[in-house]
């Protein structure tokens, strides 16, 4: 007892004080225009990077991390997830990803993930020890292909998310369950929403989809403010999807984008980011015809902004992101370009990059130092500094680990050893 | 229980295996029906193909040794020869392995390929026989689909065999069957020679998830009441000599004469005990755990009783028994001496980049302190050591001289996110090659898509 009373207040302690440091001799990737800085330091003080570059002199009372040239990135964005607001994925108890409302009105852009977020949830500690240092919570999965809202969250255990709010969207095959069994249903119903949001339908029309919250939710993003994210695969759903963008002046994001290559020039075109799952190169559906290992590099050589997201174990996989860019990378995507899909893409995209997403002057320091080359798994995070503290490089999975790597001693491994 | 062990005896035989792992088994193409024609027998013949030297390259063995600057010749189907500065026939086929890396086929020990195919379509799910918990009478070759785009995508990942399972849902869901990952019309064209049939059991919250409301069973215990039921049945059956014939109890029949081998998803640490008991009570021998997310909590065990773990690098929290997962456990399943830890994939993705899952498995090994692991050791996670659990050790899995030609040559060091099979070998025919167009297999299902322009 009393020795887990010292841990936590060891760790309270590192809690309360950002480290002043100077990192020293990294090879900086920057995920700037400045790219990557070769033997450079990086000063943060008050948890914010206040230089970058090389021979930097240490002030007095900052203490001095020697990175012997291994990789500083930032820290990276874990994916469109839910981490923080799901716990097990198969008990329906612990996921609050979704809104499902059966008989009141369905469609609900109200609703907003992120007052589901537990900032406590183990998921956090294990996505953190890997690098992840941000993540887009999502809606999805309900009962309306309008999924609801989510936003970005801090995985330094911070309660409330950072920047604005993104709107969820699912169109193709995905969603047709939710959306009269056609995606022809999808463009009618939304247009049908825009018309109520934009107040071309009365409030108490018997007809009407939308709460008044709604409207207001709806109304914010079609006039320009936060990101509505679509996931979407089919080549043609995302011509369509530009085409409504463009009419209704809305930002749009592509999450999934298995076809989106074949449309890399009006993607680059229309400066709509595009989140790819490198990985996915099957056609898992008939949605997914064109899947391929070069859709990232594909999209980027038309000059599209590529990030990553996972289709699959997202949340509690989070850390497998790097595996995308790593792929991507071997599939012609420029590294420097994996390594930005990771960091300033998804800042940008989502409204974030003042804060975090790239080694600057002034920027958060969310910082990741690399036991090697971070786009490729056979590379680990070494230390994670969020605001300037040093991460315990602990988690659920780690104590279990060090639990069994010891030898058996006389008393079960559930006692303190 | 006479009636398979003297067919297993002759299809030994006839396929010319050595007595190595195979003694005991029943080759699955060589399964006969009681009127004494073979049960749907393979018919896959290796493409014929030239000898092949691929030289100067730096060879992981899969016996556990690493040569560097060593050639590897291919001829007849077969490994004819490995190390340094080879002779070739004046016929071979070159090819320059500077700054490659070679070793043997990637082997999936779980796959759902052909069974939970691409597109996943209602009409294509044919991988669970939901409809009663112990349904050992199927056999995942049945529902195998052979246009499955998948099988080409793991071809250019490495894979040159797999093990296709029924899914998880039942307590016992039938038996699984070993292919060659060659392109067919048929499963038939696939079945790999002599391999063992396998049969797919589940513990633990699938089965009791999908039969809760079903008739049962609902629960842990009733999962166990189900298997020993079974297996009582099977026992007796074994001893009748005049039983009309049950494609069940015969299946049960071949686990517990050894001839079939037993593969069993299973999370929890505390369940796989249940099951090694399990096997105790009824003398069988269990193949390997598969998915084990808890299995380093037993690893010494699973050693001892020469039980493998197939397990994933990373996988863990999707549900209450994954949820005590962590990055080391293939690391520390592979531990102990006699040990026979292995990377499976369990899915269309994983499967290809198994390499890949190997390299996290190594890098979190380092970092949590338990040391360096060679490729030339990690490199049995997905070659020796499932062929092993396989029972097809004595045909391939390592590049030694008489084994079948099933090698890939890498762009360089397999264990990391930019390596790529540049060359796959199957029976010593060049299945794939990422330079060469008119060797990368396409599916049925792809031709024509996407509008023709």
């Amino acid at each position: 007892m009393k020795r887990l009373l010292l841990s936590a207040a060891l760790f309270c302690a590192g809690d309360a004080f950002a480290q002043d440091m100077l990192i020293r001799n990294a090879t900086v990737h920057t995920a700037t225009a400045q790219g990557t800085l070769q033997g450079a330091d990086v000063l943060v003080q008050g948890g914010v990077v206040r230089a970058v570059g090389p021979g930097l002199a240490a002030p007095a009372g900052v203490s001095v991390v020697e990175a012997g040239g291994r990789p500083l990135t930032p820290a990276l964005f874990g994916g469109i997830t839910d981490i923080g607001i799901e716990e097990v994925s198969g008990e329906s108890s612990t996921v609050d990803s979704a809104v499902t409302l059966k008989d009141a009105q369905p469609v609900r852009p109200e609703f907003d993930v992120t007052l589901a977020y537990n900032p406590g949830s183990v998921l956090l500690p294990v996505a953190r020890v890997e690098g992840i240092g941000f993540t887009l919570l999502g809606a999805g999965g309900g009962g309306a292909f309008v999924d609801g809202q989510g936003g970005v969250v801090r995985l330094d255990g911070s309660a409330d998310p950072i920047g604005p709010r993104a709107l969820f969207v699912r169109l193709g095959s995905d969603a047709l369950g939710e959306s009269g069994k056609s995606r022809a249903a999808q463009w009618m119903l939304l247009d049908q929403l825009v018309a109520e949001a934009r107040g071309r339908v009365a409030a108490d029309s018997p007809h009407a989809l939308l709460t008044p919250a709604g409207r207001a939710a709806l109304a914010k993003y079609l006039s320009g403010q936060g990101r509505i994210v679509v996931s979407v695969n089919r080549a043609a759903d995302i011509r369509r999807l530009l085409r409504w963008a463009k009419r209704e002046g809305v930002r749009i994001a592509v999450s999934g984008g298995a076809e989106a290559w074949e449309l890399a020039p009006e993607l680059a075109q229309a400066q709509v980011p595009v989140f790819v799952d490198a990985l996915a190169d099957l056609p898992a559906d008939f949605d997914r015809i064109g899947a391929t290992l070069e859709n990232a590099a594909r999209l980027r050589a038309a000059g599209v902004e590529v990030g990553f997201s996972q289709n699959g174990d997202a949340s509690h996989n989070a850390r497998k992101v790097r595996q995308l860019a790593g792929n991507a990378v071997a599939n012609g995507l420029p590294w420097e370009d994996g390594l930005a899909g990771l960091t300033r893409v998804p800042a940008q995209a989502f409204g974030v990059a003042d804060q975090v997403g790239a080694i600057a002057v002034g920027r958060t320091a969310d910082l990741v130092l690399w036991s090697g080359d971070p786009l490729d798994v056979a590379n680990v995070a070494q230390q994670v500094w969020l605001g300037g503290r040093a991460m315990p490089m602990k988690s659920r999975q780690t104590e279990l680990r060090d639990r069994y790597l010891r030898p058996a001693g006389n008393l079960p491994r559930a006692y303190p050893h | 229980m006479t009636r398979t062990t003297t067919l297993a005896l002759a299809a030994v035989l006839l396929a010319g295996c050595s007595a190595h792992g195979a003694t005991r088994s029943q080759p699955q193409a060589e399964t006969t029906a009681a009127s004494g024609a073979v049960a749907f027998a393979g018919t896959y013949r290796p493409i014929p193909s030239p000898p092949v030297l691929i030289e100067h390259a730096t060879v992981l063995t899969g016996t556990g040794t690493r040569l560097d600057d060593a050639d590897v010749l291919l001829r007849d189907g077969r490994i004819a020869a490995v190390g340094a500065a080879l002779d070739a026939p004046a016929d071979a086929v070159r090819v320059d392995g500077r700054g490659k890396w070679i070793t043997p086929g990637i082997i999936d020990v779980h796959s759902h390929l052909g069974v939970y195919p691409s597109p996943g379509m209602r009409a294509h799910s044919d991988g669970n026989e939901m409809t009663q918990p112990v349904t050992a009478d199927v056999w995942a070759e049945h529902s195998v689909w052979p246009q499955d785009p998948g099988f080409l995508a793991a071809l250019a990942g490495g894979v040159t065999a797999l093990q296709v399972l029924p899914g998880s849902a039942n307590l016992i869901g039938g038996r699984g069957v070993t292919l060659k990952n060659v392109p067919a019309t048929t499963m038939q064209g696939m079945k790999f020679p002599g391999a063992p049939y396998g049969l797919k059991m589940a513990c633990g919250e699938n089965p009791k998830r999908v039969y809760g409301q079903k008739g049962g069973p609902a629960t842990r215990m009733g999962n166990m009441a189900g298997y020993r039921k079974a297996f009582i049945d099977a026992a007796d059956y074994a001893k009748k000599k005049d039983a009309k014939r049950d494609l069940e109890l015969e299946t049960l029949a071949g686990v517990l004469d050894g001839s079939i081998r037993v593969h069993i998803h299973c999370y929890r640490a505390d369940e796989m005990a249940n099951m090694l008991d399990l096997a105790r009570e009824f003398g069988f021998r269990i193949a390997a755990f598969h998915h084990g997310v808890e299995a380093y909590k037993l690893a010494d065990r699973l050693a001892a009783e020469g039980v493998c773990g197939a397990l994933w690098a990373d996988w863990w929290g999707f549900k209450m028994e994954a949820f005590d997962g962590i990055q080391e456990n293939i690391a520390l399943v592979d531990r102990p001496q006699g040990s026979c830890a292995i990377v499976h994939s369990d899915s269309e993705e994983g499967i290809q980049r198994l390499n890949q899952e190997a390299a996290k498995v190594i890098a979190n090994a380092k970092r949590a302190g338990i040391g360096e692991i060679a490729p030339e050791h990690a490199i049995r996670w997905l070659t020796a050591n499932p062929a092993r659990a396989l029972g097809i050790d004595a045909q391939t899995g390592t590049l030694e001289a008489g084994k079948m030609a099933d090698v890939v040559l890498w762009n360089r060091n397999p264990f990391s996110v930019y390596a790529q099979a540049e060359q796959v070998y199957i029976d010593g025919a060049r299945v794939y090659d990422r330079h060469d167009p008119a060797r990368q297999p396409k599916s049925d299902f792809m031709l024509g898509q996407g509008g023709g322009l």
